[in-house]
């Protein structure tokens, strides 16, 4: 991996969000990643879900374990600070900064094998313990870096390159964070941008553990046929249960839905994510449903992508806490240190 | 059974008491402990207790020491047998002429018990199922009773036990009649039924000043109140548990805003350790003080994170209250054995700061530090206290601080000083010291903004490979572990009453009993010059004594001599001029051994006593 600086050349046209900052603010350095990587396509999305949200750069965190997903941070908000951890342990550290500063939105960024392999405890319990971050995985079901190995995510059944065949039972992460406790969970698919964007918006506006599974080819290892994670068997096999828009509340709404079509979910912050249902069962408000859905379909080979699930009411860790408003890193000394007379007192008592 | 030669002695003695645990004598034993130091005289308990809940053997060590000795003795001159399990191996190691107090309720057979001891039976079982119906207050009662028994024996006061009792009880009045009424069921035996006092006494005294009495655990708690600690991340594990549980009592007390009762620290406990030295990690790099308390097995787990933080450079604040190892080893007993595990932890060419806290006073006043020197450094400090001062109250100084003290944040620049157009290269060593300029995520728009990663990086902390910049990095990192030696808190040199040759280097929990090994050993005409480290990296007046004497005895609770190697690796020290003074059964030292060792060692080397010399 090197480290190129992008050529400064901007278009004076180019389009730039309420803030004033152009698409180009919210990029960083060029991938390093194999021509046709599907993460390169998300952190296209990102970039493009922060430059729709008016999200100021530098006020976004981006972690990460280790693995071609965990490079990625590198690629995209380049005035943000990042932090590439050890493998499987970003949930830890992106739980620590948040605790430490929660006005920032914090966004994590992990692969099959970082989170659902090394890192699957880790996974788990920022879940249950309620983080307010955006959580990716970009799911590849092998291991890139080590050339092809089998991850914990992929199929039983499904062929690597090589030729062996995978025997081991696979783990769904999007089921996982379901089970766990995570208020917002999706899955979706890197070829499918006009899917992911959105989805990812969503996620980036939630409060609590916002959880996307994002389905994302390995060119180089797994996009060959007996493979389920290929381009091809995603594309034949997406069985999406809704369509996301993400709706501002400062944004017009002009679009016009046929009568129970459409389902309008309003988050804690005002922003209204609007689902244009796919499949006119799915309640993405039934935790309980939507893992016996993923359950079912799974059974068929079918990949259930859209959003899955959404509780707007959710509590988040600072609030289990009771944490102060101010950030705890921004609260100086005389907020932090009770001084020489409460020692006194505490003095005598040990008398 | 004979009362001849039988101790005699003042305000200077050890009672044990042997007890099951999980039957409620820890907290009669400590209220025992307490009103012996309410008369003023310095009291030192030790809780020897097993990995166990309910069931197994436990005892409860009490040093009287008038002289203010406040290590551990070793033997015992009154044994409170309540035991039956262990009561062989109790019996056997009561001093000659020293005394039992035990529950004689059953009969035992005269081969249970020793010739040269005086036996003090008490029907204790029989009072208390003749006083209470309760199981649970027969067994309750039963301790609060030998307690009042042996304040008739040892000549104490019994109206300022009674009042330690209300004391303790405050607000609870129905438990203050009730004990109050156990004790004189314990006292009015003794007094009618055995001959009072016996050779052992308690005198009022004031040896105890203004001192408090603390256990070490509390005061690191304290201690990162005090030095700023907003995130605590933690596993459960002996003996470091109550670290983290006093840090949240402090926290409900010091730090809830008192208008919104909203909390000014988040607590958080972890899956693991791993997890738990994350969140601390990810907290530091966001601009928060933060720590977790964790022992040898957790710091084992914890090891590439170490290491992530030394190489990324984030702050980082480690309890390591030190138990037996290696392995699980002894959960509930003490060693000093996690030095190099620490100094050297994570792969790679790694290297921390190390604090040893001789006391709960120290416990409070180096974890404080800690927190400023982590910042200052950027990178992990440990602070190695053991389960004998972690776990065990101790009397120590008050705890002091000053108000005009502000937290040294280190070098962190500023969103003006970024705006300004200050030179940012987050790993540039711009000062000489080693120590790079960092920001804090979300401080500038555009500016000072970089990816934090294990990886190598160059100064400006994009990613390479380049040898150059690994070399440049690493050197800036050994020049920074340099400036380390200046920060951390210097040695204290004691220096023997006449001039020595040989010199002695403890650290940590040794110090009481190192204090008085010296004692010891001037009487016996050896003089010895003591050092006790504080720091890692070692400061150079550390190197500076060794050369100074022939000979240094390093006395430390480990096998393997963890310090010693520290000295010869970081020190150049020649190994034959450091002698190894090793104690490592779990217990604490104590100043027999060490006096006992380095007089042994001194006869071997058929050395002449520097006084004999001086005089010649």
């Amino acid at each position: 991996m090197t480290y190129l600086a992008k050529p400064k050349l901007l278009r004076a046209d180019a389009p730039r969000n309420t803030l004033g900052y152009t698409r180009r603010d919210y990029e960083g350095a060029i991938s390093t990643l194999c021509a046709g990587c599907g993460h390169d396509s998300i952190s296209a999305a990102i970039v493009q879900a922060c430059f729709d949200l008016d999200i100021e750069p530098h006020r976004v965190a981006k972690l990460s374990g280790i693995g071609c997903s965990s490079k990625t941070p590198d690629y995209f908000l380049g005035a943000s600070h990042g932090f590439n951890t050890t493998h499987g342990r970003m949930p830890s550290v992106l739980t620590g900064a948040a605790l430490a500063n929660r006005d920032l939105t914090y966004m994590g960024i992990s692969g099959d094998g970082d989170s659902a392999s090394i890192g699957i405890g880790q996974f788990a319990h920022a879940m249950r313990r309620g983080v307010n971050m955006t959580y990716i995985v970009e799911n590849n079901g092998v291991y890139g870096l080590t050339k092809g190995q089998f991850s914990a995510t992929a199929d039983k059944g499904s062929k690597s390159k090589r030729g062996v065949v995978n025997s081991d039972t696979p783990i769904d992460l999007a089921a996982l964070a379901l089970q766990l406790g995570a208020s917002y969970v999706a899955r979706s698919f890197s070829g499918d941008k006009e899917q992911l964007i959105p989805l990812i918006k969503g996620a980036l506006r939630h409060r609590g553990p916002a959880f996307i599974d994002v389905i994302s080819p390995c060119v180089t290892f797994n996009n060959h046929a007996g493979s389920t994670k290929s381009y091809d068997y995603v594309r034949e096999h997406n069985d999406a249960v809704n369509r996301l828009d993400v709706i501002l509340p400062r944004d017009q709404i002009s679009a016009s839905y046929a009568p129970g079509e459409l389902r309008r979910i309003v988050q804690h912050d005002g922003s209204v994510l609007h689902l244009r249902k796919l499949d006119k069962d799915y309640d993405p408000s039934d935790r309980v449903g939507a893992m016996n859905h993923l359950q079912e379909r799974h059974a068929l080979g079918e990949i259930v992508t859209g959003l899955l699930y959404v509780d707007t009411g959710a509590e988040d860790l600072h609030r289990h806490l009771n944490t102060v408003e101010k950030p705890l890193n921004q609260l100086g000394d005389a907020y932090l240190c009770p001084g020489s007379k409460a020692l006194d007192a505490l003095n005598a008592s040990l008398r | 059974m004979s009362t001849t030669n039988a101790i005699q002695s003042s305000n200077d003695f050890v009672i044990k008491f042997a007890n099951v645990n999980g039957s409620g004598s820890a907290s009669a034993n400590e209220l025992f402990a307490r009103a012996i130091m309410r008369m003023g005289v310095p009291v030192a308990p030790r809780n020897i207790f097993p990995s166990n809940i309910q069931g197994m053997p436990t005892w409860y060590e009490m040093r009287v020491s008038a002289a203010g000795w406040l290590g551990r003795r070793g033997g015992c001159d009154l044994m409170v047998a309540m035991n039956p399990q262990t009561w062989d191996r109790d019996i056997a190691e009561i001093e000659p002429g020293g005394y039992l107090v035990y529950d004689s309720t059953k009969s035992l057979p005269r081969s249970r018990f020793r010739e040269d001891i005086t036996v003090l039976g008490i029907p204790l079982t029989e009072i208390c199922n003749r006083e209470y119906t309760d199981p649970r207050q027969r067994q309750l009662f039963k301790n609060i009773m030998y307690v009042g028994a042996l304040t008739a024996l040892l000549d104490m006061d019994f109206a300022s036990v009674e009042k330690l009792i209300a004391d303790q009880y405050r607000g609870k009045d129905k438990l203050i009649g009730a004990n109050v009424n156990a004790l004189k069921l314990g006292y009015d035996h003794a007094k009618a039924n055995l001959s009072c006092p016996i050779g052992l006494r308690v005198e009022r005294s004031n040896g105890v000043g203004d001192k408090i009495f603390v256990n070490g655990n509390d005061a690191c708690g304290l201690g990162a109140v005090y030095g700023g600690a907003t995130v605590a991340a933690w596993y459960p594990i002996t003996p470091s548990t109550s670290v983290i549980e006093a840090f949240s009592s402090y926290c409900r007390k010091y730090r809830t805003d008192p208008d919104n009762g909203m909390a000014r620290y988040a607590v958080v406990q972890a899956e693991d350790e791993l997890a738990s030295i994350g969140m601390v990690i990810g907290a530091a790099w966001n601009g928060s003080r933060a720590f977790t308390a964790t022992s040898g097995p957790g710091i084992s787990l914890m090891q590439e994170f170490f290491g992530l933080a030394y190489f990324a450079e984030v702050p980082a604040v480690i309890f390591d209250v030190q138990r037996g190892g290696p392995s699980t080893g002894m959960p509930t007993r003490t060693q000093q054995s996690d030095l190099i595990s620490c100094a050297y932890a994570s792969h790679g060419d790694t290297k921390h700061v190390l604090l040893f806290p001789e006391d709960p006073y120290e416990c409070f006043t180096l974890g404080a530090q800690a927190f400023d020197l982590a910042d200052r450094l950027q990178t992990p400090v440990f602070v190695l206290l053991d389960l004998d001062i972690g776990m065990n109250d101790r009397l120590c100084q008050p705890f002091d601080w000053d108000d005009q003290r502000r937290y040294d944040r280190g070098k962190v620049m500023s969103e003006a000083e970024l705006e300004a157009g200050k030179n940012f290269g987050r790993y540039l060593d711009v000062d000489g010291d080693g120590i790079p300029w960092r920001t804090i995520p979300g401080a500038h728009p555009t500016k000072g903004a970089f990816f934090s990663r294990g990886t190598t990086r160059n100064a400006y902390a994009k990613y390479s490979e380049a040898g150059t910049d690994y070399v440049y990095n690493m050197e800036r990192l050994r020049r920074k572990f340099e400036t380390a030696k200046k920060l951390v808190p210097a040695p204290i040199l004691n220096r023997a009453s006449q001039p020595s040759r040989f010199g002695a280097i403890y650290y940590g929990s040794t110090s009481a009993a190192m204090a008085e090994a010296s004692a010891l050993l001037e009487g016996q005409g050896i003089h010895v010059n003591t050092l006790r480290v504080r720091g890692f990296p070692f400061a150079d007046e550390v190197i500076d004594f060794i050369d100074e004497h022939d000979h240094v005895f390093v006395v430390e609770q480990n096998e393997s001599g963890q310090l010693r190697m520290l000295l010869m690796t970081e020190g150049q020290v020649d190994p034959k001029r450091l002698v190894r003074v090793l104690h490592y059964d779990g217990t604490p030292i104590t100043a027999r051994f060490i006096s006992g060792k380095i007089a042994g060692a001194l006869s071997e080397h058929k050395v002449t006593p520097i006084r004999k010399q001086v005089a010649s």
